[in-house]
């Protein structure tokens, strides 16, 4: 039976168990004088049938998804003869490959070792083999779960508060969800990058100057030998999210500043979501405008006053990512200018202020901490941002501050390191593990430090 | 009495610069947000004003003869011999007799290169379904090929973009101009087909079914889970140790690059389980991880506004903890989380990063049928043209760009609706 069926089928299960449940309980109730003398209502009856019927068949389903593969090729290559038995990772690799394709008919069987033929069909029947045991397992798990919770049902049974407590658990492993994922990102980067430190040292890569993460195919070959310094993406990061915040971060602020303080009721409730929409495009459609009209308008103006302004320059990159986070810097100010009291506000108009004065010398200072709490979330934007420094910023990592000239960023890096098929265990693969190390430690660095931030100041107020 | 004075005048001379500051303030702000609005008009417009022409097509009308002879077809049914059929053959027949003055070898091969190379397979599929055509003559608007559609949609403009286009083509295309058989149509091709090589044959339906399978996993997992946790963290759990580092970790899960899931999907999704990649299943799992933190937030949000006396009153007639947040509590945060949720799938929707990591930048022609099918979605698809050198590909990202801005407006509308027609104030 195919994993979908068997799913099936085991829904099927938990449905004939919830109305076994319920309708046993109902039961058990009439001659008793009806269902108020039960101590829960039939649903939870029912449930608690239900849930003894599927939650143990459905977990050993989950469980053989996952471990399936792993099972069987361990059976596999221990029922192999000695001769065939690999010894390396890559020729156990190899091996299980050629079966695999044996098995499915991919290759022909003319002309190879008989003993691989066996294999072959070993391997499709420990499948079909599996597969069997599997469906007959859960199934039969299903039926007896739903047998137990029916043989249960009592009317002093306390169904209601177990049901309840089930939901509570499911409830609590949803929320863990989170946990799981930050422990997920950890150990995947972490890993790769301590495989990855091991053939490139520490120092090399956090101090070196030169990247050119290309690594030897022959291990005659000239000029392959791959340097992996990461210091050019750290600046080209940099240089890009200095620019961007240049432009967000003054455009942002006064924005945010004049919808708090001047603006009518009719200018926000329309300039406010019209900004918003920036936040709402997605950053595919900023590169694509960075790449295809940001940087040749750059160039050619730049052509214009005599200077050499590069088709993939950081200007381009930094100006579109900095129209990016506008909306977001001013909807975090916006929230922070109007949390300052209007006591505040009050006390230096009424001391003769004018608006703009209050604003500068009492409100700008009060909202401070949160603005720079803000700031730096914006800045952690910046320097995650993918897909406009991707299409619009170059590959070449050069040690440059000039914002004309072409760089490059951790990001790119890790998209042209990763995308399309690749080994798992060149170091050049690896080496962007270690970018997306570099990458979480820092954004997850300045979140918490911002978060920290804002968090102090809004209890100053509150 | 001289003091008060000297101090208004004092106060009086510098009035004037201080109201000066207070306008050149108020204008700063004025044109922050201008440059803001502006820089959203540029782009709708710019993207606009690039992307208009792709949903146009450039036709030519030819002849077209099923002729046995040059398909080398004599019984329809037979799928081996319609697989081999020669219909780029019977294209060119149709070509050389729309202009029989053509003769020499290199002439031919430039006029071949009219009409789409593509066309053959629009001609089999024909013939498939319609086996009586075997033989007979049939009048058909054919797609031309992209440098001829470009050539042809600025054929009125001052400047005339010819690129890749000869002059002897460009008097063919004049003659066709003249006889009135190439004109502007609906480009079918761009809604209905998969990814080609060819401008002129590619299409957004494969990634947009893409998209949408990737979206159908993301919200299937993502909406309950993220419902049931901000439920927990709302109404179930307890001040302490465990809580707090769940709520930091959705804090900072909310403002972790998306590459990084990217990274963690590769990794652990792909490289560990083993799950293949490029289908839209591992794409809806990163995603899903990715939107979680917005769902909770926006959830919980939701929850809160339900004001304590719905939950006193449902305690004070004997529901349990459970009953109350499932029965009562639930329901009336319904509105607030579905609002989440639709935020959560727009931004799951323009994402591009984390499914370049995962394998979703492949080639594919073939539309995806179902989420464990190789597919790729609407952003990866505008990256991927965007990258392609043929000029034809510009006006067909802008077009998917307005595809995708389309979907995302009129998700974030539904959202915004949803929240004025359904949301309570209490």
């Amino acid at each position: 039976m195919t994993t979908a069926n068997l799913l099936l089928v085991i829904f099927l299960l938990i449905g004939i168990a919830y109305y076994l449940g319920f309708d046993r309980s109902r039961n058990l109730a009439r001659p008793l004088g009806g269902i108020r003398h039960l101590h829960s209502l039939p649903v939870y009856y029912g449930m608690r049938a239900a849930i003894w019927s599927g939650v143990p068949a459905l977990a050993l389903l989950i469980l053989w998804v996952i471990f399936d593969d792993a099972l069987i090729l361990s059976a596999l290559l221990s029922g192999l003869p000695e001769q065939l038995q690999p010894h390396t990772l890559s020729e156990k690799n190899l091996l299980i490959n050629s079966i695999e394709n044996l098995a499915s008919g991919a290759l022909s069987t003319e002309g190879v070792d008989p003993a691989m033929i066996v294999a072959s069909e070993r391997l499709t029947e420990l499948r079909r083999n599996g597969a069997s045991l599997v469906t007959a397992v859960a199934l039969s798990t299903a039926v007896l779960g739903a047998f137990w919770g029916w043989l249960k049902i009592s009317p002093q049974l306390r169904a209601r508060q177990e049901v309840e407590r089930v939901f509570r658990i499911a409830l609590l492993a949803c929320a863990c969800v989170a946990i799981f994922t930050t422990v997920g990102i950890l150990l995947s980067v972490l890993f790769e990058s301590l495989r990855f430190f091991h053939s490139v040292p520490v120092t090399d890569f956090l101090f070196g100057l030169e990247w050119s993460p290309q690594t030897a195919i022959r291990a005659d070959q000239i000029g392959s030998s791959g340097s992996f310094g990461a210091v050019p993406l750290f600046l080209g990061t940099l240089l890009i999210s200095l620019i961007a915040m240049t432009v967000a971060v003054p455009v942002g602020l006064m924005s945010a500043i004049y919808l708090a303080e001047y603006a009518n009721a009719t200018v926000r409730n329309y300039a406010k979501p019209a900004l918003e929409i920036l936040a709402g495009i997605p950053t595919v459609v900023y590169g694509f405008f960075a790449a295809l009209t940001v940087a040749p308008f750059l160039r050619n103006a730049g052509e214009g006053v005599g200077l050499t302004v590069s088709s993939e320059s950081a200007l381009a990159a930094g100006l579109v990512m900095g129209v990016m986070i506008i909306p977001f810097v001013s909807s975090l100010a916006d929230d922070v200018i109007n949390a300052v009291p209007q006591s505040l506000r009050d006390g230096s108009l009424g001391l003769g202020a004018t608006q703009s004065e209050t604003i500068k010398k009492v409100i700008f200072p009060a909202a401070l901490p949160g603005i720079v709490g803000g700031v730096l979330l914006a800045v952690s934007r910046a320097i995650g941002e993918t897909m406009i420094v991707v299409m619009a910023a170059g590959l070449t990592a050069k040690l440059t501050a000039n914002p004309l000239d072409a760089v490059t960023t951790i990001t790119v890096q890790i998209v042209t390191l990763l995308v399309g098929d690749q080994e798992f265990d060149s170091p050049k693969t690896l080496a962007a593990f270690a970018l997306g190390l570099m990458l979480f430690m820092v954004t997850l660095a300045l979140n918490f430090v911002a978060l920290h931030v804002v968090k102090k100041y809004r209890e100053q107020y509150d | 009495m001289t003091d008060n004075r000297k101090n208004l005048a004092l106060v009086q001379k510098g009035l004037r610069r201080r109201y000066r500051a207070e306008r050149r303030f108020r204008l700063y702000g004025i044109l922050s947000i201008s440059f803001g609005l502006l820089c959203v008009l540029l782009l709708f417009a710019d993207i606009i004003s690039k992307g208009h022409s792709a949903f146009l097509q450039t036709y030519i009308q030819l002849e077209v003869t099923y002729d046995s002879g040059i398909l080398d077809i004599d019984d329809v049914s037979d799928s081996g011999q319609v697989a081999l059929g020669n219909f780029d053959g019977i294209v060119r027949a149709a070509l050389l007799e729309q202009f029989p003055q053509v003769s020499s070898r290199r002439d031919k091969k430039e006029l071949y290169q009219l009409v789409s190379s593509g066309e053959g397979f629009e001609l089999r599929d024909r013939l498939v379904a319609n086996p009586a055509l075997l033989g007979k003559t049939e009048t058909l608007w054919l797609v031309a090929d992209d440098d001829i559609d470009t050539y042809f949609k600025t054929l009125d403009d001052d400047q005339v973009f010819a690129g890749m286009v000869s002059e002897r083509q460009q008097a063919w295309v004049q003659a066709l101009v003249d006889a009135d058989r190439i004109k502007l149509k609906l480009n079918t091709n761009f809604f209905t087909r998969g990814d080609s090589r060819e401008p002129e044959q590619a299409g957004i339906w494969g990634a947009a079914v893409g998209s949408f399978f990737t979206l159908l996993v993301t919200l299937v997992l993502s909406f309950p889970i993220g419902v049931a946790a901000a439920i927990y963290l709302e109404e179930f759990a307890e001040k302490g140790r465990w809580t707090d580092l769940i709520e930091v970790n959705i804090n900072n899960l909310a403002a972790v690059p998306s590459i990084i899931f990217g990274l963690l999907g590769l990794a652990i999704f792909i490289n560990f389980f083993n799950v293949p990649r490029s289908v839209p299943v591992v794409g809806g799992l990163v995603l899903t991880l990715m939107t979680l933190p917005t769902i909770i937030i926006s959830s919980r949000a939701a929850i809160k506004s339900v004001p304590p006396s719905i939950r006193q009153a449902a305690i004070g007639i004997g529901a349990s903890p459970m009953q109350v947040v499932l029965h009562h509590v639930l329901p009336l945060a319904m509105p607030g989380m579905l609002t989440g949720a639709i935020i959560g799938m727009a931004q799951a929707l323009g994402e591009t990063a984390p499914l370049l990591m995962i394998g979703m930048v492949a080639f594919i022609v073939d539309i995806p049928s179902g989420p464990l099918d190789p597919a790729t979605v609407l952003p990866v698809q505008i990256f991927l043209w965007a990258d392609s050198p043929e000029r034809a590909f510009v006006e067909k990202t802008s077009a998917a760009i307005m595809v995708l801005l389309t979907f995302l407006i009129l998700m974030n509308t539904a959202a915004v609706i949803l929240r004025k027609r359904l949301e309570r104030r209490w």
